[in-house]
């Protein structure tokens, strides 16, 4: 009885929910073994948008490649509305921090590149140009991506993912390399999408303030090898503001549990 | 408003007394100059036949350079293309001249071995059926042997840079056989092969081979490992990382690749012509030297200069169709 609720809430919210239990992972460095995660057990419900924030290095961005299906987690369960995740998929997307466009196609071909992964663009090209119209950048379809400024390559990358219709949409520090300016906007435009398609969004920053800006939920990770170290629910609409003082004590909050206070 | 349109006019006016191009008007009159030394300076050693057909040629150039300068005033893109060579068109009847002066006018040169340019004319209007005939002979032996190693190398370079297993046979092959200079087994394959033809299509495919599996591997390796991220996630086929991810990205180098392998195989040619087969520029270098027929050796010497560096001028061509996303590429 339960079981089929949830499947269908699951089917009527177009996000996906995530599972992971007890997961763990380690890479081999030169022969001997380096813990990066650590019995990391989370969930992220249909449509939320969660943060994962953390000390540089310390495993969110591997955290991110295994739910991706980018590789194989070492131990532990990987749930993606109840199905184990082996391998990538176009339903699962990720942006990546460098917006990593193919110099070699235009714009508009890079935004194709999943829909013709999956042989589907033939009958979906419509798609592509409502992409490119989302994140503002229509008329630059026939530019070559050395022709962008990198705010502009990122929302590129950002079409790229979207005109997949992903039910959960993998961020790993999207906003990282991108000017204050460029990022305010983005954030807001990646709060915008977010609303209007209702995708799930698992989001790895740096950037604490961002984290308060755009997640429900903020994960706070511990050194390497990660484990959760504390969950932040975050109970504000959207648009939130910078000087909100309920922001501000969180921000201070969070500052502290990374060994930041005295930045404050 | 008078005014406005009296400096408009003005303007207009200037920019087309400047549009005259000087520099082609002087090349012409080089030109001309180099004509009339071909004609009334006597010829020293003997008399050269097509003496007065040289002049006809530079006269010939000369015109056709005034006929630049003036459709050039009307024709930006004529005026454009043209005015670059400029400074050429002036250098090269000058060099003319003295290497006219050095053979035929003054004989300075020993005359057997140095032919002085009316030589090389009377060479291409006497023996061109020849002379296009072994061009031919040439073209097909090296487009077939260049097809060969081409598509064969990079075939090899993309299997060696994408399976391990592949590589684990390949790169042996590869490092034993690759750098030994093709022409080394000249011998050995004249004797393996059913014929001198067919060695020798081996021979300059194993040459244009190497270079084109080295580089076309190198670039399908060097393949950022994030594009094949990216296409993962959005569900691409291995066969989609392959065609559309790896060899697109691997392209520049496979250029470069080809590039150095139509050049090994140009000298391969070459000497597999001069050794067995029968045929070709090369056969014809080396039949015009056994009769000492020095004009034609340098009349084909002259013709093989401009077919590979044509064959060159058309790789850059494709390659910069190809790879028009390139940002500062090299400029043939």
């Amino acid at each position: 009885m339960v079981n089929t609720a949830r499947a269908s809430v699951a089917q009527q919210s177009p996000g996906l929910a995530l599972r992971i239990d007890n997961l763990s992972h380690a890479f081999s460095l030169e022969g001997h073994r380096l813990p990066v995660l650590e019995r990391v057990s989370l969930d992220v419900a249909a449509g939320e948008f969660v943060a994962l924030l953390g000390p540089s290095g310390c495993g969110k961005s591997t955290l991110l490649r295994l739910v991706a299906g980018l590789e194989p987690a070492d131990r532990g369960t990987l749930l993606a509305d109840g199905v184990a995740i082996t391998s990538p998929d176009p339903s699962r997307v990720v942006v990546f921090q460098d917006p990593t466009l193919y110099p070699w196609r235009r714009v508009w071909d890079n935004v194709a590149l999943g829909l013709e992964a999956q042989g589907l663009l033939k009958t979906t090209r419509g798609k592509v140009d409502q992409a490119l119209a989302k994140v503002g950048l229509s008329q630059f379809a026939r530019a070559y991506p050395r022709q962008l400024s990198g705010g502009m390559a990122q929302r590129v990358a950002l079409a790229r993912a979207l005109v997949n219709e992903p039910r959960l949409l993998i961020l790993d520090e999207p906003l990282g390399k991108l000017d204050s300016l460029t990022r305010i906007a983005m954030q807001q435009e990646l709060i915008d999408l977010w609303q209007r398609q209702g995708y799930t969004a698992l989001l790895v920053t740096h950037d604490v303030e961002e984290a308060l800006l755009l997640a429900n939920r903020v994960i706070v990770f511990s050194d390497r090898p990660a484990t959760i170290k504390a969950e932040l629910t975050i109970d504000r609409g959207y648009p939130r503001h910078r000087d909100d003082p309920y922001l501000l004590d969180l921000r201070k909050q969070i500052l502290g549990l990374l060994g930041l206070a005295e930045s404050w | 408003m008078s005014s406005v349109e009296l400096v408009e006019t003005g303007e207009s006016v200037n920019t087309s007394t400047v549009r005259l191009w000087l520099q082609g008007l002087v090349a012409a009159a080089v030109w001309i100059a180099s004509a009339a030394l071909i004609i009334w300076w006597p010829n020293a050693v003997r008399k050269w036949p097509m003496t007065q057909g040289l002049a006809n040629v530079c006269l010939t150039i000369a015109a056709l350079i005034v006929l630049a300068v003036i459709v050039g005033r009307w024709s930006e893109r004529l005026a454009r293309r043209t005015q670059t060579l400029g400074a050429w068109l002036i250098a090269l009847p000058i060099l003319l001249s003295l290497w006219e002066l050095f053979t035929a006018k003054l004989g300075w040169l020993p005359v057997p071995f140095f032919a002085p340019p009316q030589a090389l004319l009377d060479v291409y209007v006497e023996d061109w059926p020849r002379l296009a005939d072994s061009l031919l002979h040439s073209a097909i032996l090296l487009g077939s042997g260049v097809a060969v190693g081409a598509i064969t190398g990079f075939t090899a370079g993309v299997a060696i840079g994408w399976s391990r297993s592949i590589g684990y046979w390949l790169h042996p092959v590869l490092r034993i056989l690759g750098p030994v200079p093709s022409t080394a087994l000249l011998p050995l394959c004249f004797f393996l092969f059913p014929s001198s033809w067919s060695a020798s299509v081996f021979l300059i495919a194993l040459a244009t081979w190497f270079p084109v599996t080295v580089l076309t591997w190198s670039g399908v390796s060097s393949v950022d490992k994030a594009y094949y991220d990216v296409a993962r996630t959005l569900g691409a086929s291995q066969r989609f990382l392959i065609f559309k991810v790896a060899i697109p990205a691997a392209l520049p180098h496979v250029f470069v690749g080809l590039f150095m392998g139509l050049g090994a195989s140009f000298s391969t040619l070459v000497v597999a012509e001069m050794m067995g087969v029968k045929s070709g520029i090369g056969w014809y270098l080396q039949w015009a030297q056994g009769w000492a027929a020095y004009a034609n050796m340098y009349a084909a010497l002259l013709i093989m200069a401009l077919a590979c560096s044509g064959l060159i001028s058309a790789l850059f061509l494709i390659r910069d169709r190809l790879l028009a996303w390139q940002q500062g590429a090299m400029k043939w």
